[in-house]
């Protein structure tokens, strides 16, 4: 990746989400809609977009019919459409900047994503290291769906089985390992 | 070989196993692992979800850390996120210098400061490149014959960094898997996507994924894997993925290092075998004999 390419997402933070968009725009520019990235998508059958009418909207800047596609959340960062793009764009990071927005929106269609990645956070800010099983916890409270929990009980269960977690309880209040840190990027992200 | 080891959050539990056959199997072929001191999460996929700078931090401490252990030696990394994590920042910090400041002004809070330094490697890359096959293959204490094994690497220990082998049709287990033995299951399925975090905020889609490679995997005795994500995805749907199909997709599911130490000579109680989720008998009796 060369310098020019990489500021896709180094200039996303800091910046608004219309700057953020506008300098996806702009870095964009150069895709000439072959599809690769379709082709190497695993995940694109699944999608309503296809990774190639993705880049296309964001080439147009049309950040309305983006946030209406669950396709940038349908990305399992597997990485092979960055490998294999001729143009060397860098689209698994970009592909992160668009979550990044949709995390600072807190857009309601994807809150199945951004609480999972949120719930990850908290823990981390806490411990300086993930508890699976209280991170799990913490994300099925912020989904408040009842019915969620028995999605992933089979494996918990399994798990528990094996003593690999233990039933935790998330914290809510009280101090963080890395408060400290989490607010400084907090504070430079601002200015 | 001295490596500074880095095990990540889930090799503490749900890939336990990992690293404790990770160690154990690393020992085994004489190489010291001096885990880093304080480490802490590298931000896995979330991080770069939320805030750029902070998935840079948080992957930047663990170096900044190892930059003051002083040892002559580089990261080992099992987990690919990790990995890729971690290699992220020094890619990054080389694109854009200023990247570099920015990440000081954070670490100060925490007393630390990372000058732009130390090398970066996948438990994989260490395993196929730092140790010859044929020394492997001099330390094999119990042949695995018989033993057929598909070699499944995942996206991340070799995407979009990985430069020891071919990221899209890597072959680098094969080598390993010979000199412990054990026959190569051929498959074009290695580089192929498990699915990941999808299998927790889009589970059809990843069950999918998970439901080929076990597919494609029918006629070998195992699957190894080389990262805590594409294990638990293996062996943890197992009976729900064959339900959905219609055919019996049970297999086991080894990490590498767990194989490497079986045929090293090592105890299935020292590699945490009884930890995996998916061991079959018909593998258990196969070793035995």
């Amino acid at each position: 990746m060369s310098a020019q390419q990489l500021d896709v997402t180094s200039q996303a933070y800091g910046s608004t989400a219309s700057e953020v968009m506008a300098s996806i725009q702009e870095k964009i520019q150069t895709c000439m809609q072959c599809g690769t990235c379709t082709g190497s998508c695993p995940n694109a059958f699944a999608m309503d977009l296809t990774p190639r009418q993705l880049w296309r909207l964001a080439q147009l800047g049309q950040k309305d019919e983006i946030f209406k596609s669950k396709t940038f959340f349908l990305c399992s960062a597997c990485y092979f459409c960055t490998l294999r793009c001729p143009r060397g764009l860098p689209l698994t990071e970009t592909i992160d900047a668009l979550k990044r927005i949709a995390a600072a929106e807190d857009i309601d269609m994807y809150k199945s994503s951004t609480r999972f990645y949120g719930s990850f956070m908290h823990t981390v800010r806490r411990y300086g290291r993930v508890k699976e099983m209280e991170f799990m916890n913490r994300y099925l409270l912020s989904m408040k769906n009842p019915l969620l929990p028995f999605s992933f009980a089979s494996l918990g269960m399994k798990l528990m089985g094996k003593g690999k977690v233990s039933f935790e309880v998330p914290k809510f209040f009280g101090k963080g390992r890395f408060d400290a840190m989490f607010r400084k990027v907090e504070e430079l992200e601002a200015k | 070989m001295k490596y500074i080891y880095y095990p990540g959050c889930s090799l503490e539990g749900t890939a336990l196993e990992y690293n404790v056959s990770t160690q154990a199997a690393m020992k085994a072929l004489g190489s010291e692992l001096m885990e880093l001191e304080d480490w802490t999460c590298c931000g896995a996929s979330a991080a770069q979800s939320e805030s750029y700078l902070l998935s840079i931090v948080l992957a930047a401490r663990n170096l900044a850390l190892g930059e003051r252990m002083d040892i002559e030696g580089d990261f080992l990394i099992p987990c690919s996120a990790c990995c890729l994590n971690l290699a992220r920042v020094g890619e990054h910090v080389k694109q854009d210098p200023e990247l570099l400041n920015k990440i000081n002004e954070v670490l100060s809070v925490e007393g630390l400061s990372y000058k732009g330094g130390m090398k970066v490697r996948h438990l994989l890359d260490v395993v196929a490149n730092d140790v010859d096959p044929e020394a492997i293959e001099a330390q094999v204490k119990k042949k695995l014959s018989g033993v057929r094994v598909a070699p499944y690497y995942g996206c991340q220990a070799l995407r979009p960094y990985g430069t020891y082998d071919d990221p899209e049709q890597p072959t680098c287990m094969e080598p390993l898997i010979k000199a412990l033995g054990a026959e190569v299951h051929p498959w074009a399925m290695g580089a192929k996507c498990c699915g990941a975090a999808l299998m927790s905020t889009k589970k059809p889609v990843a069950m999918e994924h998970v439901g080929e490679l076990l597919a494609a995997a029918k006629g070998a005795d195992c699957i190894v894997t080389v990262c805590p994500m594409c294990q638990i995805n293996l062996e943890g749907y197992q009976a729900e993925v064959s339900k959905a199909r219609g055919e019996a997709l049970d297999i086991s599911i080894l990490y590498l290092p767990q194989l490497m130490g079986l045929a090293l000579g090592l105890s299935e109680k020292e590699l945490k075998l009884n930890l995996n989720l998916a061991f079959t008998d018909s593998l258990r009796a196969k070793l035995k004999t």
